[in-house]
Order: C-alpha cells, then sequence, then structure tokens
C-alpha cells in the first residue's frame, strides 16, 4: 500500500541539493519522491501546510549523551530520541560513556532496540575508542561496526596515549569508522572547571586554558596525518583549534570538526552574569568571545563541518551544587535550532549554511545516510517555524534533565513538525494553531 | 543590609559609599571592643551561625567574639570534608541550618561561589569569609579600616600585594575594595603567581620586589601556602623567599618611610616575611586582627539588622 504526503508551501532549503525557494515535497513511502514548485495533489493525497515556515531536512547530531544504559535518571533513549525529534533532529549519535560503556555489540544492540521500540529519531551508536574508554586497549571495532556503530569515541575524556591513538586511527581504517576525539590535556586542565582567563580569576574559579585543547589538535592532526585515519574532533572551542583543522583541511588531510550552539553563543562571561549558575558549566568550558568569534568563522567558512549539540542530560543531584562540584554538560536538543538561528539574524551566518551544519555537512562527516532532501532519500524533514517566539520552560523540555542554560529564556525560532521516514513523530501544539 | 545588599558575598558587588558605611560604623565598634566592659545589646536575641567547610581559627574566631561582643547567639559548625562526602550536599546543610532560624549565616568553603549558592537556598543574610579563591570580603574590608586608620585615607595612595595572588582571594577582595577607596593596587609575584587577566580588576602586575615597593604606602604580604608548593608554581621557598620575601634589610632599604606591612595571616616566618620585620614597627599585622572584629561587628550589626540606638546604649 503507497502512502504519499505533500508538503505544501514552504520554503524548502536544501543545501545539499542546492534547492532554497518555495516548493512542495513529495512523501512517499518514506522516502522523498520529488521536490518541485507546483504540483497538483491529488483530492485524497494528505498534506501538511507548510507556508511561512522552512522545510529543510532533519537535522543530524552527530554528538549526543542518551544515558542508557546506566543513567536512566538522566535520560533514556526514549527520551532523548523525544528531544531530539521536539528540536528538529531526526537522527543522533549516541555517545558510549554509558554504565557499562559501550564498547561491545551488547550494549550497541541494546541502545539500536530502545531506539527502535521508541520509533522517533534515528540514533546512531558510537562505540568506545578503548575497552571502557579506559585507554588502556583497543575495543573491538569489527564488531562494534557490524553492530551498528557508525564512529568511535571516548568521549568524555581523551586518549590520553599518543602510542594507543596512533594504533585507534590505524585499525580503525580497516572498517572505515571516524574517531571522534575529545581534545584536553588533562594535565594542562588540572582541577580546572571554567576557561582559564580574566573572568576565572575574578570569579577565583580555576582556569581551563585554551591550550589544552589546542595541543590535543594538534597531536592528533599528526597522528592523522601519519596513519591516514578519519579524525573528526568534537565540541571545538578554541581559536587555536579553529586554525589547526582549517590548515589540515588546507593540507588535504581527512579531518572534519563540529561546534556545539552554546560555544558559538555564549562566553564564558555567562559564568559571571549567571552568578556561578552549574548550567553553564560544560567541558569544553565555554571559552573567551575571541574563541567564540573564531568558532562562528569557522563554520561560516566550512572548517567546521558540523553544529552538534554535546546533548549531556544531568539531574539536579549532579547540578545543584557548588560550581567545582557540579558535572559537565548541558542539554541541548530543544534549543540548537533558535539558538543557532540567532547567529544567522546577527549576520554572522548565512541561512544556508546554517542549514547545511546541521544536516548535509554532519551526514557526510560520519557517512550517515540522510541530510537532504533529494530524490530518493529518506523522509526525514524538519519543518520550522523561524518567527516563532517561545520561552524555554523546564517542565515543558522533553528531555529528562533540565540542565540548560537557556531556561526562561525567551528564543525565536522552533520546529513544529518533524518527519522520520515519512511518519510525523513530533508536531508543536501551539504553533500548530 | 549594607546598602542595598542583604548579603555579603564579595567586595567586587560594593560601591564606595557601602564600603565607607561599614568601615564607618566599624570606627565605633573598635570603641565598643576597647571599652572594659565589652558588650553591647544591639544583637541581643538574634543568632549568628558560622558554616565552615575550611579549617580556619582566626577568622572564625573572630565572628565568634564580634557576634558576643552585639550579645548576639553564636553556633560555630564545622562541616569536616567526610561529612560532605557522606552525602549531604551544600545547600542541604544550609537548608538545615536555616531551620534553626539563625539571622546570619557566615561561611567559608573551597569552593567559588559557594556562598552565592547558599544564599540563593535561605532566607537569613549570608556572609562569606572566604570561598575559594574568590573573595574574602571581611578581611578586604578590615585591611582598609586598617589603611585608613594607618595612613589616613586610601585615596590617592598605593599599596603593594606581594605573593601567590593566582589561589589567593585575600588579593582578590583586597584589590576591590582599596580601588573602590582611591588607591592604585600593584601586584608583584612570580608570573605563575599571577593569575591571567588579573589587571581587568583594575592592578597593575610587576615581577621584581623592589620595584613593585618602590613608593608604596602599604605592603601586604600573602602567605606562601606550603601545600600548593606541589602545585608547581614555584620551585621551592628557598628562592621565593630571596626574591619575593621581605627581610629587615630590604625593609629598610626599599621601603618608604611610614610604608606599613600587613599580613592577613598566619605568618610563615622566614618565607614571605622575616620574623624582624613581622614584629617591626612597620607591622600593622596585630591591628589588622583587632580591627578584623570590629569590621565584622560592623558587618554583623548592619546584615542582622541591629538599630543604631542599641549600639550607643
Amino acid at each position: 500500500m503507497s502512502q504519499t504526503l505533500f508538503i505544501e508551501g514552504g520554503r524548502v532549503i536544501d543545501p545539499a541539493s542546492g534547492v532554497d525557494g518555495v516548493r512542495t515535497v513529495v512523501v512517499r513511502d518514506g522516502v522523498v519522491a520529488e521536490v518541485a514548485e507546483r504540483l497538483a495533489r491529488p483530492r485524497d493525497v494528505p498534506s501538511i501546510d507548510a507556508r511561512g515556515r522552512w522545510v529543510t531536512p532533519g537535522f543530524v547530531d552527530l554528538h549526543v549523551h542518551l544515558r542508557e544504559p546506566g543513567q536512566e535518571y538522566k535520560e533514556t533513549v526514549e527520551t532523548g530520541a523525544r528531544a531530539a525529534v521536539a528540536g528538529g533532529f531526526t537522527a543522533i549519535c549516541a555517545m558510549p560513556n554509558t554504565r557499562p560503556v559501550n564498547d561491545n555489540a551488547s550494549v550497541t544492540e541494546l541502545v539500536l532496540a530502545r531506539a527502535a521500540a521508541a520509533g522517533l529519531a534515528r540514533v546512531y551508536p558510537v562505540g568506545a575508542i578503548s575497552k571502557g574508554s579506559e585507554g588502556q586497549e583497543l575495543a573491538e571495532y569489527g564488531e562494534l561496526k557490524a553492530a551498528g556503530c557508525v564512529a568511535l569515541s571516548d568521549d568524555g575524556r581523551p586518549v590520553a596515549s599518543s602510542a594507543l591513538m596512533r594504533r585507534a586511527l590505524e585499525y580503525a581504517r580497516a572498517f572505515g569508522l571516524p574517531l571522534t576525539v575529545h581534545e584536553e590535556d588533562l594535565g594542562l586542565v588540572g582541577k580546572g572547571v571554567m576557561h582559564e582567563g580574566p573572568t576565572s580569576t575574578r570569579l577565583g574559579l580555576r582556569g581551563i586554558p585554551a591550550a589544552a585543547e589546542d595541543v590535543m589538535v594538534l597531536r592528533d592532526l599528526a597522528l592523522a596525518e601519519l596513519t591516514g585515519g578519519r579524525l573528526h574532533v568534537a565540541h571545538l572551542s578554541t581559536r587555536g583549534a579553529v586554525r589547526a583543522v582549517r590548515e589540515a583541511k588546507a593540507r588535504g588531510l581527512r579531518v572534519t570538526a563540529e561546534v556545539t550552539p552554546h560555544h558559538l553563543a555564549l562566553t564564558d562571561e555567562a559564568v559571571a552574569a549567571s552568578g556561578y549558575s552549574t548550567d553553564f558549566k560544560m567541558n569544553p568550558p565555554l571559552r573567551s568571545a575571541e574563541d567564540a568569534a573564531s568558532c562562528l568563522a569557522g563554520l561560516a567558512d566550512g572548517t567546521i563541518d558540523a553544529i552538534a549539540t554535546d546533548h549531556a542530560p544531568h539531574s539536579p543531584v549532579e547540578k545543584d551544587v557548588e560550581f567545582d562540584a557540579a558535572a559537565n554538560g548541558i542539554v541541548g536538543l530543544e534549543t540548537a535550532f533558535p539558538v543557532c538561528l540567532e547567529l544567522v539574524r546577527r549576520g554572522a551566518l548565512t541561512e544556508r549554511r546554517l542549514v547545511e551544519a546541521l544536516t548535509s555537512g554532519p551526514a557526510r562527516a560520519f557517512g550517515l545516510p540522510g541530510g537532504t532532501l533529494s530524490r530518493g532519500a529518506p523522509a526525514d524533514v524538519a519543518i520550522l517555524d523561524p518567527g516563532a517566539a517561545w520561552t524555554v520552560e523546564a517542565d515543558r523540555l522533553r528531555s529528562r534533565s533540565k540542565n540548560s542554560p537557556w531556561k526562561g529564556k525567551r528564543l525565536v525560532g522552533r520546529c513544529t513538525i518533524t518527519l522520520v521516514g515519512g511518519r510525523i513523530v513530533h508536531e508543536e501544539a501551539a504553533a500548530a494553531s | 543590609m549594607i546598602g542595598r545588599h542583604r548579603h555579603l558575598l564579595g567586595l567586587a558587588d560594593l560601591s564606595r559609599e557601602e564600603i565607607v558605611e561599614v568601615l564607618d560604623l566599624a570606627v565605633s565598634m573598635k570603641e565598643v571592643l576597647r571599652r572594659p566592659i565589652k558588650k553591647v545589646p544591639s544583637l541581643r536575641g538574634r543568632s549568628v551561625v558560622n558554616l565552615f567547610f575550611e579549617s580556619s581559627t582566626r577568622t572564625r574566631s573572630s565572628f565568634e567574639i564580634a557576634a558576643k561582643v552585639l550579645s548576639a547567639d553564636a553556633l560555630n559548625w564545622t562541616a569536616s570534608a567526610s561529612s560532605v562526602t557522606k552525602g549531604e550536599t551544600l545547600i542541604d546543610t544550609a537548608r538545615n541550618l536555616e531551620a534553626m532560624r539563625p539571622d546570619v549565616l557566615v561561611i567559608r568553603h573551597s569552593a567559588g561561589g559557594a556562598p552565592r549558592l547558599v544564599a540563593e537556598h535561605v532566607s537569613c543574610a549570608v556572609v562569606s569569609a572566604g570561598d575559594g579563591a574568590h573573595e574574602h570580603p571581611s578581611q578586604g574590608l578590615l585591611d582598609c579600616f586598617t589603611l585608613r586608620e594607618k595612613l589616613g585615607t586610601l585615596q590617592g595612595k598605593t599599596v603593594t600585594i606581594v605573593g601567590d595572588v593566582t589561589h589567593s582571594r585575600v588579593a582578590r577582595s583586597d584589590i576591590h575594595g582599596m580601588t573602590r577607596l582611591g588607591a592604585s593596587v600593584r601586584l608583584c609575584g612570580p608570573p605563575t603567581m599571577i593569575p591571567p587577566g588579573v589587571e581587568a580588576l583594575g592592578a597593575t602586575v610587576h615581577h621584581d620586589l623592589r620595584e613593585a615597593v618602590k613608593g608604596a604606602h602599604a605592603v601586604v604580604m600573602l602567605r606562601i601556602q606550603h601545600e600548593r608548593i606541589g602545585d608547581p608554581l614555584i620551585p621551592g621557598t628557598r628562592e621565593y623567599s630571596k626574591l619575593w620575601g621581605l627581610n629587615a634589610r630590604k625593609a629598610e632599604e626599599w621601603l618608604d618611610e611610614g610604608c606599613v606591612i600587613l599580613h592577613p595571616g598566619p605568618i610563615n616566618r622566614g618565607v614571605e616575611l622575616a620574623p624582624e620585620v613581622a614584629d617591626g614597627p612597620r607591622s600593622v599585622i596585630l591591628d589588622q586582627v583587632e580591627n578584623g572584629v570590629a569590621v565584622r561587628m560592623a558587618i554583623l550589626y548592619l546584615l542582622a539588622g541591629g538599630s543604631a540606638e542599641e549600639t550607643k546604649a
């Protein structure tokens, strides 16, 4: 039985196929059947009225923490996927720092089974680089890939041993898996809890110098060059890291990078302005205005391939404590679009580049399906209202955790409808009226 | 209330007028302290809880005496690190203490911002008695009080702070307080002990002690904390003492006549200060201790809402 749906009247922005204009998107049997300017809709075919909306490929997030298995009080695959589709994300990569760590097929399979049961966003597990992410022995990449992992990471911590990192990059080549790396030199980080600079000095909080990230990015670029391995720099946050990646790409190295909405939109000054609020504590920390500007420039010029949220749910147990003692991380799936849209309004980013960095940019970095509305692609679609103003309210967030720096803030731009495989998986009640 | 503030969390928040309000009141508090019968009923029936998560003798005792002279009841709650690891959060501890209905909660904590977190969750007044490397506002105020007493004013004066500014909450409060009152502040120490961007607080940075103290009206010598030497900010105390410590010869040759020496205590004799300097004529270290009680009386009085009438009684 053939199922058809017309999405009519919206402005289709699909950088991968070069489309930007009012089009009708025809969805048939879960895939994009056609995108065209004028199409007559047969009488009995249902439609979505997207006038005044943007119609884009569903967003792809390379960096999400779903906390299942092991920390279901913070998030589950289902609640995380619900938050994802509410934010316009139709594909999310689940980081392996669960309990136990996703370093073997049974954990990968569990995550995939939970994702299938939820039936919301597509969930792509990321396997561990080292067993238990302990940085000692390589995990079994062949098994992880066969079970469904799309990349490898010890996220949450760096691969401290250069020798292990070298072997990981080499060994992963056999499976074509990218390594997505959390870059920090733990010696330089020490007991730091925020970016080192005038603000950390004023607040009396121990600082993490930007160089802690720079030296590891430079090391791994050298190792990627040595091994020919596929390196993806996770949550890049410093001017030095942007410069290093830009230079490496110019040399032809196969490297990609992502940046989070918060490292683009916020600076270390927000820690002071919020009065030490732990919703502004994450790793890497919010950096200087100069670093944020470099990240933005790097995103605009294509040095940085993707916007990734580093969605990191934590409960009040981890967050309602002293800044020094609080866990790192914030939730981001439901606020990413409006926060980044603000950068477009500031003139720092084009609409096309924003959509690209949320869709085809990340899809290409990890070789994932989707990220485009070209004919035959999966009908993963975000329908967005770029003018909808809304207030971020903790109890209305779909994520199980509420650790957002935008709580109580008014944002402009919202996902109103999300389709995965042609099926509506999210519809914003208020915005639909 | 201190001016607009219900709490005293740092001097960065205070205006010049608010600082002067505390210092002026501390003058009459010091007079009370010097009476044969050191007791006024100003805060009778009020209670002050000292909640200390870090060891401290001088600051805690100073707050305790200040409360008692004003007839407030004082309770000391020393939270050992172990009770914290047993699971009670800072917010829970603070709420439990608040349930005992104190008027003022004095808190010392190793984490910057901890007193602010407490202030957000309790209804009584909160006074920071030092939080991490952030601020130690009562120490900053007592240093300002001492300088005003010894130099007449801070307006146009130069104060040099020497030592581990990176880890020093005293230095930060001193910089805020002293610059508000019109002094120029110089910082001196090895580059590892000068935190990045500290100039933004309104101080100048020097690495040569002789140059840093030249023409200064006061020198604040910070304590070199042995426990931090493993951090490796300096190779050891021997070279530190030689280059950044103050001995009798340097004090004699480098300091202006009338330049006073302060130290927040406890002193490492022979490291940052030679004994003959600590006990010498320029030293106002014991005045600082006495003034500390007077300044804390003023702070408690203002925040516990005592009335001016009662002080005079």
